[in-house]
């Protein structure tokens, strides 16, 4: 009894850390078939978990927070879809600059708001209602995001919409000669995917942890962007793997709480776990991930 | 012969040009919240300007950045996005560690810690090339869990097997025969910083001068063409890991055996923390070339160094520098920032005439 409540225990907090991984990698997904990588996620997160919880608490509401985080994504999607889209610049760069800024933006920021230089509780009074359960409280986010995960599954894969992005990363000069305006496409393809990135970082901020810290993206980003590799750019993959990274994940949260346990492993072993874990993931997937054949190149019209 | 002068000068124009538009973003997120930015610049650049113990600080600071700025811009003149520098660093730090619990004579342990720190690093760095000679894992994301990986099982190893027994926040310092002496009393500059910049050049050589280098740089412009001209392209992509390695690897160990007063590890690793990021900008900012990237280096820690006064005098936080730092890259990744607006309006009168005309 007492290892299957442990159990649910863990399972519901593998749901919720499910969420900022799979939303984002579920973004990345987006660009990265309409030909744009985008490696800020990390980035994003960070930034959106910071300006959408101002945005929560000067307003009293945790919605108006998750908004906000959603725009700022968007706008950081905006910068990143101008240089790599019409400037023809290098992805990968901005994408590193947007994970830098954002990492000092929220340390700025804490001191700058809060004056802490070590973390920031966020009010209850401005975080998400839960669905109450005996094991732990279930997110309705959690419920948006396999509604997402859905959405985008059919748009790429079954609409004209979806046919226009997949083209734009696999053969953009067809695509233009088939009359798709290929800088459009690939440029609202990043702002949106960056946008759920954002989504996943407000959640984190007004929803999951409800503390602000600068290690509270501790890599999520990046194992997002493994996420998107071992789903081979399908949605409905991300979405399992989003789970496995987030069961082991909660599995140190869930850990650090049984003293048992941290006597037998260090806890610097277990703290390991998620990056062990994605990079044995990351190596074992069967067959290698096919990416659009364009992916990070830009286009430019002859 | 103008247009040439032009033509080598560019990439430095733009360099500069990103670092302004750096400074006016982080005037403009100061000025948001209230901060004031010019009194924080004038902090910021009298600091290391301003004094002695400044610019011998900002070269001491500037010592590892060099050298993990060499990691990157060795991977990038390869045709590899090697993030994993900060890892391999924190390896090659716990290896200088390790080989000062055995005694040696004077010289030859500054040289076996050495060499123990590039071997680190460069073991470090094999994983994420196996995965990607192997199964073509991008080496973003393998890096970045080797990152991880290294920072945790790191801190287990300082903690359980090579920890002060007198300090518990710290490992055990290097032993005295290990240590590189000072090179300005009254600062933390040492001889590390000739290392650095003798391990530079040698970089510079081996890319530029032998069969090689020129091999890494085609397999890094155009794998399609190396393959054509016989190129293993697996050994160079094995050989551009190596040498990044070893450069972040040497970083770590200077980290400890030229890094006064303690020269030990933190147990929260706060002496070592983003010295491998920070090597990114500085690689990008130094235009991946190794003359580049020491003049970035300095340039980088001089921004570090002044944050500290910055802090201070103008009451600044001194995360401040990390928004600035951001703020170039992002600028650097936009090519030919000074042709933006021409490279820009085509598009927008495109889009603006188009929504016209629907």
């Amino acid at each position: 009894m007492d290892i299957l409540t442990s159990f649910l225990k863990i399972l519901i907090i593998s749901l919720n850390a499910m969420v900022p991984i799979t939303l984002a990698a579920v973004g990345e997904i987006i660009g990265e078939r309409s030909g744009v990588i985008d490696i800020g996620l990390e980035g994003i997160l960070l930034i959106s978990a910071f300006v959408g919880t101002i945005g929560a608490q000067s307003t009293g509401s945790p919605y108006v927070g998750l908004v906000v985080g959603i725009v700022v994504g968007l706008l950081i999607g905006v910068i990143h879809g101008i240089i790599s889209v019409y400037l023809k610049g290098d992805q990968v760069i901005s994408g590193v600059g947007i994970n830098l800024f954002g990492g000092g933006l929220m340390a700025f920021g804490l001191i700058a708001v809060w004056s802490t230089p070590g973390h920031h509780v966020v009010p209850s009074s401005v975080r998400m209602p839960k669905i109450a359960t005996p094991f732990g409280g279930i997110s309705y986010i959690m419920i948006i995001t396999l509604l997402i995960v859905a959405g985008v599954y059919y748009i790429l894969n079954r609409t004209k919409l979806g046919l226009k992005i997949n083209i734009s990363g696999e053969h953009p000069r067809a695509a233009d000669v088939a009359g798709v305006n290929v800088e459009r496409v690939r440029f609202f393809s990043t702002v949106v995917g960056a946008g759920l990135a954002g989504f996943g970082g407000a959640f984190m901020a007004v929803d999951w942890f409800g503390v602000l810290t600068k290690d509270l993206a501790a890599g999520r980003g990046f194992i997002a962007l493994a996420t998107v590799v071992f789903s081979k750019l399908n949605p409905l993959l991300a979405l399992l793997g989003g789970f496995i990274f987030g069961f082991f994940d909660s599995l140190g949260v869930w850990v650090s709480s049984a003293p048992v346990i941290k006597q037998v492993i260090p806890w610097q072993f277990i703290l390991m776990t998620p990056y062990v874990v994605t990079l044995l993931a990351v190596a074992g997937a069967i067959g290698r991930a096919r990416f659009p054949d364009k992916l990070g190149e830009p286009y430019k019209r002859e | 012969m103008i247009t040439q002068i032009y033509a080598k000068l560019k990439p430095v124009i733009n360099s500069v040009l990103a670092g302004l538009v750096g400074l006016a973003g982080g005037a403009i997120i100061m000025a948001l919240w209230g901060y004031p930015p010019i009194a924080a610049y004038n902090a910021l650049f009298s600091a290391v300007a301003g004094s002695m113990y400044g610019f011998g600080s900002t070269l001491a600071q500037a010592t590892p950045l060099i050298l993990t700025g060499l990691t990157f811009a060795i991977g990038v003149r390869g045709g590899l996005f090697n993030i994993g520098a900060e890892g391999q660093m924190f390896m090659g730090a716990i290896a200088a560690v390790a080989v000062s619990t055995v005694a040696m004579p004077v010289g030859i342990h500054i040289v076996v810690s050495i060499l123990a720190g590039m071997l680190a690093g460069a073991l470090w760095s094999m994983p994420a090339s196996a995965l990607k000679i192997s199964r073509g894992i991008h080496e973003v994301i393998s890096t970045i869990m080797l990152n991880w990986i290294a920072l945790y099982l790191g801190m287990y190893l300082v903690v359980d097997w090579l920890g002060d027994p007198q300090r518990a926040e710290k490992s055990i310092s290097a032993a005295s025969t290990a240590r590189l002496p000072g090179m300005l009393s009254g600062t933390s500059l040492t001889f590390a910083l000739i290392a650095a910049v003798i391990f530079a050049l040698l970089i510079y050589f081996v890319v530029w001068k032998t069969t090689l280098g020129f091999e890494i740089r085609v397999v890094g412009k155009n794998p399609g063409a190396a393959n054509y001209a016989g190129i293993n392209e697996n050994f160079s992509i094995n050989s551009t890991f190596i040498l990044g390695g070893m450069a972040a690897g040497l970083a770590g160990a200077l980290q400890i055996i030229g890094h006064p007063p303690t020269f030990a590890i933190y147990a929260d690793f706060s002496t070592v923390r983003n010295l491998g990021f920070d090597g990114i900008g500085v690689a990008l900012i130094g235009r991946n070339h190794p003359i580049g990237v020491i003049f970035a280096a300095i340039f980088f820690a001089g921004l570090n160094v002044g944050a500290r006064t910055m802090q201070i005098t103008a009451g600044v936080p001194l995360e401040m520098v990390r928004v600035i730092q951001g703020v170039i890259i992002i600028a650097l990744a936009a090519p030919e920032l000074m042709n933006l607006w021409s490279r820009l309006t085509p598009g927008l009168k495109n889009w603006i005439s188009e929504v016209k005309g629907s």
